[in-house]
């Protein structure tokens, strides 16, 4: 395998998507490749930069009312 | 059927628990609003798509049969609320916005190609990032940078990062909740992971 096609097989290999063979000649570059090695530490970087984006507080008007939705939810009569 | 964790949330919610739906709507709120701004432009119409979301699953929860998990259910109407949100304002909406480029099926290299040599290894390698300060990779600078490569992405592309990387669901879950094929959705991620990281890339230099 050379580099420009290990790039593009990252994300694959990531979610464990390659072939038993196609992984092997993955690993095997990668093994020798400090390029390919530092691109995908990046990727992988940059997947978990993404994940912080999930930490959001809720607005404090917003968490209330949605509360008192589900007090009015919980008192309507069920079937 | 074995029990997933959600299992005993569900039967919290349904029990009427608000600490068990506060806990939700407190964990889940980042993602959704993630969502939610891939189609809406300013962030007080997202919070009502998100608010619009809660109120619909509510409405939803006891017709809700457990088919997928209770996150996919929820994330699923998130996209809808979104989408019907998104069809209503468009109108309101300049012209050449929708018509954005999309690469998003496409099989066209991610990286540079002048970055590679002849035979097909690195001319210009990726910087080693190891030596970057994490305290500077997750600067609230960093992040509006990441935030805003995200915004810019084609929907496609966008949906499927944001559901894979924000929310954290499985490759799997994504295909089922947008209708996609496993190797469009993977072929999406990686274009998508590959456009944050050059942005990453030019702001880390």
């Amino acid at each position: 395998m050379i580099c420009r096609e290990v790039v593009e097989l990252m994300t694959d290999y990531l979610d464990g998507a390659l072939s038993d063979l196609d992984r092997a000649r993955f690993e095997d570059h990668i093994a020798g490749c400090k390029g390919c090695t530092a691109y995908l530490e990046q990727l992988r970087r940059t997947r978990s930069v993404i994940g912080r984006l999930a930490a959001e507080a809720v607005p404090a008007a917003l968490e209330a009312e949605l509360l008192s939705a589900f007090r009015s939810w919980r008192s309507e009569p069920r079937p | 059927m074995s029990r997933r964790p959600e299992d005993s949330e569900l039967a919290a919610l349904r029990a009427g628990d608000e600490a068990a739906f506060q806990a939700l709507v407190q964990r889940y709120h980042g993602p959704l609003m993630r969502v939610a701004m891939g189609y809406v432009r300013d962030r007080s119409t997202a919070e009502d798509v998100v608010q619009e979301t809660w109120l619909t699953c509510l409405r939803s929860l006891d017709r809700f049969e457990g088919r997928s998990s209770l996150k996919t259910w929820i994330f699923g109407i998130a996209l809808n609320v979104a989408r019907a949100r998104r069809r209503k304002d468009s109108r309101l909406l300049p012209f050449a916005s929708l018509f954005k480029r999309d690469d998003s099926e496409s099989s066209a290299p991610t990286v540079d190609p002048r970055r590679f040599a002849a035979d097909g290894m690195w001319r210009t390698p990726p910087d080693d990032w190891s030596n970057v300060p994490e305290s500077h990779v997750l600067s609230r600078e960093t992040l509006d940078r990441v935030r805003s490569a995200i915004d810019r992405l084609p929907a496609r592309q966008r949906e499927v990062i944001i559901l894979r990387d924000v929310a954290g669901f499985d490759a799997q879950a994504v295909s089922t909740v947008l209708a996609i094929t496993p190797e469009n959705q993977r072929v999406r991620l990686h274009r998508a992971r590959a456009a944050v990281r050059k942005v990453l890339e030019e702001y880390l230099r």
